[in-house]
């Protein structure tokens, strides 16, 4: 009898084991295990903003506590030829378009920017990899580009569309067949590749040849993207209307005081201060404002979104 | 002694003269299992998590330069890859579990192997789904059992040391050591050792893990910017949170141990359907 029991105890724990471990990727591949894990997010969402109001800022820090060395991550230098062609001239022509649901659609320049009030923050930037750096950011209030738009009554999202190529639909920077497109929360190649890049650049912390300013506003690429039939996808992000009238909430162009060097998504990019390293997104060329994020990429509501990272990420 | 619940507890004596103590209310046992099976998943999601950026630095940012601790890989004397966990100035070669793994018959430079982490593959997303979710049912399964053990006054009774353990605190943790553990009405209570034991976990481990997790959300930085001011900055709050899941994996390795030479069909008995049998009585036998 205790002998059965024992046996039975044994292999209930081998098959629970055995289950659990080769079974959670399955049900988290599933539709519906990928719902049950969306749960944990909406909590997330829902509590954390139970705890603060929607002028609650994030901590700011004394200059002494600036890191000596701002790790770029992601894109790092975009491929894009437009792209290369506007910092080969310093971005003097670059244009931020403001449009969608908004009453007066804008286009601004970067001296256009730097004419409206400006903030500057010095804050921490927390990586979804784990890791933080701090730095002073200097930009404009998005609330005081999305106030001289005016929104309409039904927006209710920003979306910010960026400038950087990650990847090429039906066939990935690899040359991939594409498979994991259409599969958000699917490890896929790039994203692996792009951690792994992440995860090789820490070690040794030396910056590179991106990172000088001198090399930043420079020279066009002789690297430049040969001319390319595919679609290419590009870095979007979005924030709901609670983050983007955050005070802290801005269009940094400066960082430590200088301009934005193309490491860290020169000319513009978005800081959200409350939430993780990917929603601050680079290489910002147009400010959408939508009422649902449906039509934007797979409906996630950002790149990284699409591949299964949470859209709230403030945590 | 006598207004203790442990006495109150449902006792009896079987045909064979064998006491039986009804060890464990089913909210515990419940608890118990969840907490469990939540505790794996969680481990196990974490250390995915951790592989993203496998190093640990103390402040408020990272120090890339000079990590606290880092498990990678690098190449040996030999020209061959090697896995390499660095605590400080200190290396350790960690070949074949840390820093370098096989991997469906390759190497792999990942920190903590695949068999280790969920999802196995390195897919830092997913991992963090898992975790969350699962420390909400963390969070929910310990309010129910500290909410129940404190109005059935089992906390009290399985956590806190009663006054005569403590005047024989020396003595107990001799017993404890040479292994010998006790029967009949002593074996109704839980040891001196036992019961500091579940206090530090209890009211003191598990919550310092939640709070240390919490503690690297930016959102609630922005909410409690004194949470993470408590650890000393949102990277000493991930060492702090690595550091406690190394210390509640070591609890339950000797957990495990301690239940596999105490009984383990009695203990499992006792945690499955909440009966522990206490030995013989000598007056009550036939």
């Amino acid at each position: 009898m205790i002998l059965h029991r024992r046996n039975l105890l044994t292999a209930g724990a081998g098959l629970m084991g055995t289950a659990l471990l080769g079974g959670c990727d399955r049900f988290a591949g599933s539709d519906a295990g990928r719902q049950t894990l969306q749960v944990g997010e909406d909590a997330n969402q829902y509590v954390q903003r139970l705890l603060m109001s929607p002028t609650t800022l994030a901590r700011e820090f004394p200059a002494a506590m600036i890191s000596p060395w701002f790790k770029p991550n992601g894109t790092i230098d975009p491929p894009d030829r437009a792209y290369r062609a506007l910092a080969a001239k310093k971005f003097a022509e670059f244009k931020l378009t403001v449009d969608g649901l908004v009453q007066t659609p804008l286009s601004l320049s970067l001296a256009d920017l730097r004419a409206l009030p400006s903030r500057t923050q010095i804050t921490r930037h927390d990586c979804v990899e784990g890791w933080s750096c701090i730095g002073q950011w200097a930009g404009v209030p998005l609330a005081e580009v999305l106030k001289r738009a005016g929104l309409k009554p039904q927006a209710r999202y920003a979306v910010f569309h960026c400038a950087d190529t990650l990847e090429y639909a039906g066939g990935g920077l690899e040359g991939g067949d594409g498979a994991f497109l259409g599969r958000p929360g699917h490890p896929g190649a790039v994203r692996d590749a792009y951690i792994q890049l992440a995860a090789a650049e820490d070690w040794g912390g030396a910056p590179t040849a991106t990172d000088a300013p001198k090399d930043d506003w420079g020279q066009g690429s002789p690297a430049a993207e040969p001319e390319d039939k595919r679609t290419p996808i590009r870095y979007y992000e979005s924030i709901d209307l609670y983050d983007a009238f955050n005070p802290q909430t801005i269009l940094a162009y400066d960082l430590n005081g200088k301009p934005l060097p193309v490491s860290n998504g020169a000319p513009l990019r978005l800081r959200v201060e409350r939430q993780l390293g990917y929603k601050q997104a680079k290489y910002v060329m147009r400010v959408e404002m939508v009422e649902s994020l449906n039509g934007i990429g797979q409906g996630g509501g950002g790149y990284w979104e699409d591949r299964g990272y949470e859209w709230y990420a403030g945590i | 002694m006598a207004a203790s619940p442990a006495l109150q507890a449902p006792e009896t004596v079987d045909r064979q003269g064998r006491r039986w103590f009804y060890r464990h209310p089913l909210v515990i046992r419940l608890a118990h299992w969840i907490n469990a099976a939540v505790l794996l998943v969680l481990l196990m999601s974490g250390l995915q998590i951790f592989n993203a950026h496998p190093a640990l630095y103390w402040g408020a940012v990272s120090t890339f330069d000079d990590p606290a601790l880092a498990i990678t890989s690098d190449q040996g004397r030999d020209g061959k890859s090697r896995g390499v966990v660095t605590v400080g100035t200190r290396t350790f070669d960690t070949t074949g579990v840390l820093g370098l793994s096989r991997e469906g018959g390759t190497e792999v430079e990942r920190a903590f192997p695949s068999w280790a982490t969920l999802p196995a593959d390195q897919d830092l997303a997913t991992g963090r789904r898992w975790h969350f979710l699962f420390a909400w049912l963390l969070v929910i399964n310990g309010a129910v059992y500290l909410t129940y053990g404190l109005f059935s006054g089992q906390l009290r009774r399985r956590l806190i040391p009663d006054g005569d353990q403590i005047r024989h605190f020396g003595a107990s943790v001799k017993e404890h050591l040479l292994l010998r553990f006790p029967e009949g009405t002593e074996a109704k209570r839980y040891n001196v050792i036992q019961k500091l034991t579940y206090l530090v976990l209890v009211l003191g481990l598990l919550p310092a893990m939640v709070l240390a997790g919490l503690a690297m959300s930016p959102g609630m930085d922005a909410a409690w910017p004194w949470l993470t001011e408590l650890f000393g900055g949102r990277q000493s709050a991930r060492s702090v949170h690595f550091i406690a899941a190394g210390l509640i994996v070591l609890f339950v390795v000797v957990h495990v141990l301690l239940v596999l030479v105490s009984g383990l069909v009695n203990n499992m008995r006792g945690m499955i359907t909440g009966w522990f049998s206490l030995g013989r009585d000598r007056e009550g036998a036939r």
